[in-house]
């Protein structure tokens, strides 16, 4: 398992080294730059703040030099924001984010697994269609609809939460519920399927043949196996959701991560938009790790290899 | 259905909203002023930021020489500065208060020489750093060829400041409005990495002001608070114990939290939402003119651009009343000139009318007899909804009125900034914000070569007027001559005017002192609630 592990971990440098060059060329590819503004600003004030921001050299001297710094992790000043680096951004965004993610992903699986489930039991039933259309229209409709429309309801109609803001528990709500309804979604038609399959399955029926009461059948022997593709959709969304979702943080008004990485390629910061792109993509890489090893723990067939 | 549950439970929805008291007015029977600031400025030193929603905070913490005037712009208000005598609008002398940083210390003289030197230093890179040329020998030092100690800035003692300028400036307390000209806290700039720190971190750790306000606590993305200052030389005048400025980017999150009794004050109307708020004569709702103008570039060295007579044709053909009503409808004003009215003394030359005879025949003059032979132009414009409508309509009245075809581009921001400075294009949109109120904040840009023109349009006797104004030091002939160019700039139409932009924002109806103003400053020491 541990060498499993290394392995794994080894893999991903190349990976994060492929990620880090092609971002940065794309950087530099695209049109103006951080300094950039309506108004002319003198060309020698201009060179200034490259200079001191790192945007005056050559190419590559930058893009050793930035390197540099991320792998130390001596984050480099941010032209967009005087006085921050990315790591303060990092630092002070992140746990809003971690926070919206969990929560949203927590509500996900409390709606969409036992949906699914249910679902799967009575197939071609209404118990069935009525759910999954649901989860059609979960998945089809944009959080930018959802969002204003639970605001809507939930904060202006019935005054029940606030509309936006993040500073007390009730401000939670709605940024979650917008985010995981969407997953949720996702999750209750994965299941579904996944459970079809696996209820038509030899050992399941061994299992009801022996007697086994239908519920023990379907959530212990069933599910375990049933959630299978739900586990390895879990990771990768897991990692997205927490590293921010900028529809849903700026609906709310959340300080979370994904404000700043629509802003960072907006303002062309090239030290923010590698340090958040990077940061996604290790938070990607260890969540795939963690769902094999999940799916190792889950399917006793993958224990012994 | 039986409708009688439904009407109850509208009538539970609806008594829900009126019967408890919102958030706002806990705030405001406490003097707690909830503003909607848009967005999260990147910086709030004085000299850093380039920002409005910026300066919507720095101008409760930070006070110049000459403050901002409640009720009209074109006023002077006594700010640091209790008194000023001049020589020939030239030599400037300010005798200051006794006034106090938030610290204690005494604001004096040299605070605002450090603060300029700090502003005009190379190393510093301050990108406003071209406000404060008209003092005598400022860019030479901006530019590195001689010492500070040449400026024409001096403290003859604690309280007395002398500004000597380049040239007469009758209007120069207007001009000291300006953030760029506000004074910064020198030992709390020095603790902080120094005069030529271009990245100092004094606002987030430590903000010593002058303001009405302190800054109480700053979160990003989150909420900005500032507290009444008790050191403020003015702090009886001062009602409001706080000002909560809120980063809402989304237009629509923020007129929410209106409705819901969290904001008293949103910044931005989604454009949707304003003939709603007209209709239901929403009492919030305010629409009340701004120092701008929307205009559309011609690139004056492409063909048929070259040729004034084109300009002109497209630019008659444009049917502002239309776009004004049918598009914008938040009170917005055809545009007659390229300055906007209402600066004292100046009336701007009303040039610009839909003519569409006017504009075939000078087409046709120009050698395109209904649009014949004329090539393909493309319109750029800043990725935006309103942008995009209004190009639309303006395609189809050249199309109608002109018989010519254009083709429309939208470009992301930094995309479309790059294009301009290109100059890669056809026909670009363009704006622009006084920075106070004088003519020339909205003349000196279409000099030739100036860095804000993009339309390589030159002309001599332009360029001289305006020039010949800076000497000038009659206030009448000055403004004569600035009129003079603005109609020469009219008659050439390098650019095509559209509209005159307007404020337009809600406002709690029990914030009193509060007043349209044309610059959009409002000194919040007068803002207070009537509870």
């Amino acid at each position: 398992m541990l060498r499993f592990i290394v392995i794994r971990l080894l893999q991903a440098i190349p990976v994060l080294l492929a990620i880090y060059t092609i971002t940065f060329f794309m950087i530099k590819a695209a049109p103006g730059g951080p300094f950039d503004a309506e108004r002319k600003v003198p060309e020698s004030v201009l060179e200034k703040q490259r200079a001191y921001y790192g945007y005056g050299d050559s190419l590559s001297t930058q893009y050793f030099r930035l390197l540099k710094r991320h792998i130390t992790f001596d984050f480099p000043p941010l032209a967009s924001v005087p006085g921050l680096t990315s790591g303060d951004i990092i630092k002070n965004h992140f746990g809003p984010s971690v926070q919206l993610g969990l929560l949203a992903m927590l509500a996900a699986v409390l709606i969409g697994v036992p949906t699914g489930t249910l679902a799967s039991t009575k197939p071609n039933s209404l118990f069935d269609y009525a759910p999954m259309s649901v989860a059609m229209i979960g998945i089809c409709l944009p959080t930018f609809v959802i969002g204003p429309l639970l605001a809507l309801v939930f904060g202006l109609w019935l005054g029940w939460l606030p509309v936006s803001g993040w500073f007390e528990w009730k401000d939670r709500i709605l940024p979650a519920l917008t985010l995981g309804l969407f997953y949720a979604a996702y999750i209750a038609r994965m299941t579904r399927g996944g459970m079809l399959e696996i209820l038509g399955m030899d050992y399941v029926r061994t299992a009801r043949a022996k007697g086994l009461k239908e519920l023990l059948v379907v959530f212990k022997h069933a599910l375990r196996g049933g959630i299978m593709p739900v586990v390895s959709f879990f990771g990768p969304a897991l990692a997205g959701v927490v590293s921010g979702s900028f529809v849903v943080e700026t609906i709310f008004q959340v300080p979370g991560m994904g404000r700043h990485f629509v802003q960072a390629a907006l303002n062309r910061d090239h030290s923010l938009i590698l340090t958040t792109v990077l940061f996604y993509a290790i938070l990607i890489i260890v969540a795939n790790i963690l769902v094999d090893i999940i799916q190792v723990i889950l399917n006793p067939k993958l224990r012994y290899q | 259905m039986n409708s009688s549950p439904f009407i109850w439970l509208l009538a539970i929805l609806t008594l829900q909203v009126y019967s408890f008291a919102t958030e706002a007015d806990d705030a405001a029977a406490a003097q707690i002023f909830l503003f909607g600031n848009e967005s999260e400025p990147p910086s709030i030193d004085p000299q850093i930021n380039t920002t409005i929603n910026g300066n919507r905070i720095v101008s409760a913490l930070m006070e110049g020489l000459i403050g901002y005037h409640p009720t009209d712009d074109n006023l002077p208000e006594s700010g640091v500065a209790e008194s000023w005598e001049h020589e020939n609008y030239i030599v400037w002398t300010f005798h200051l208060r006794e006034a106090k940083w938030s610290n204690g210390d005494e604001v004096t003289a040299s605070d605002f020489v450090y603060s300029y030197e700090r502003m005009l230093s190379p190393e510093f890179g301050a990108k406003y750093a071209e406000f404060l040329y008209m003092m005598k020998n400022a860019q030479d030092f901006h530019q590195g060829e001689i010492p500070f100690a040449e400026v024409g800035v001096k403290a003859i003692d604690d309280k007395t400041l002398r500004i000597e300028l380049e040239g007469p400036t009758p209007h120069f307390l207007n001009i000291l409005k300006h953030s760029a000209w506000f004074p910064v806290h020198p030992p709390t700039i020095e603790a902080a990495g120094g005069m030529y720190k271009q990245d100092s971190n004094w606002t987030r750790e430590n903000y010593v002001g002058n303001g009405p306000f302190n800054l109480k606590s700053w979160e990003m993305n989150k909420v900005l608070i500032v507290e009444k200052n008790p050191k403020y030389w003015d702090a009886d005048t001062v009602r409001l114990n706080e000002i909560h400025f809120f980063p809402t980017e989304s237009l629509n999150t923020d007129d929410q939290n209106f409705n819901n009794g969290a904001n008293h004050y949103v910044n931005t109307v989604p454009p949707i939402l304003i003939p709603k708020y007209i209709e239901d004569k929403d009492p919030h709702l305010r629409m009340e003119p701004w120092l701008g103008t929307y205009f559309y570039r011609f690139n004056t060295t492409k063909k048929p651009l070259d040729d004034s007579r084109v300009r002109k044709a497209l630019s008659l053909a444009i049917n502002q009343r239309a776009i004004v009503r049918r598009i914008l409808k938040g009170g917005q004003q055809p545009a007659q000139g390229n300055t906007p009215p209402g600066i004292a003394g100046y009336e701007p030359p009303k040039l610009v009318s839909y003519n569409p005879k006017r504009a075939r025949e000078l087409l046709a003059a120009a050698g395109f007899p209904d649009g014949n032979g004329f090539p393909k132009l493309s319109l750029i414009y800043n990725t935006s909804e309103l942008h995009s409508d209004i190009a639309e309509a303006i395609q189809q009245m050249w199309k109608s009125i002109l018989g010519i075809e254009i083709s429309l581009r939208n470009q992301e921001w930094k995309v479309y900034l790059d294009t301009l400075r290109e100059m890669n294009y056809d026909i670009a949109r363009g704006s622009w914000i006084g920075d106070y109120m004088y003519p020339d904040t909205f003349l000196q840009m279409w000099q030739t070569g100036d860095g804000n023109n993009y339309t390589g349009w030159s002309n001599d006797r332009y360029d001289n007027l305006i020039r010949g104004s800076f000497s000038e030091i009659d206030a009448v002939a000055r403004l004569e001559m600035l009129h003079q160019a603005e109609t020469i700039l009219l008659e050439e139409m390098p650019i095509a005017p559209i509209y005159y932009y307007s404020r337009i924002y809600r406002i709690d109806t029990k914030v009193r002192g509060w007043h349209p103003k044309l610059l959009d400053n409002h000194p919040y020491k007068y803002v207070y609630f009537e509870n």
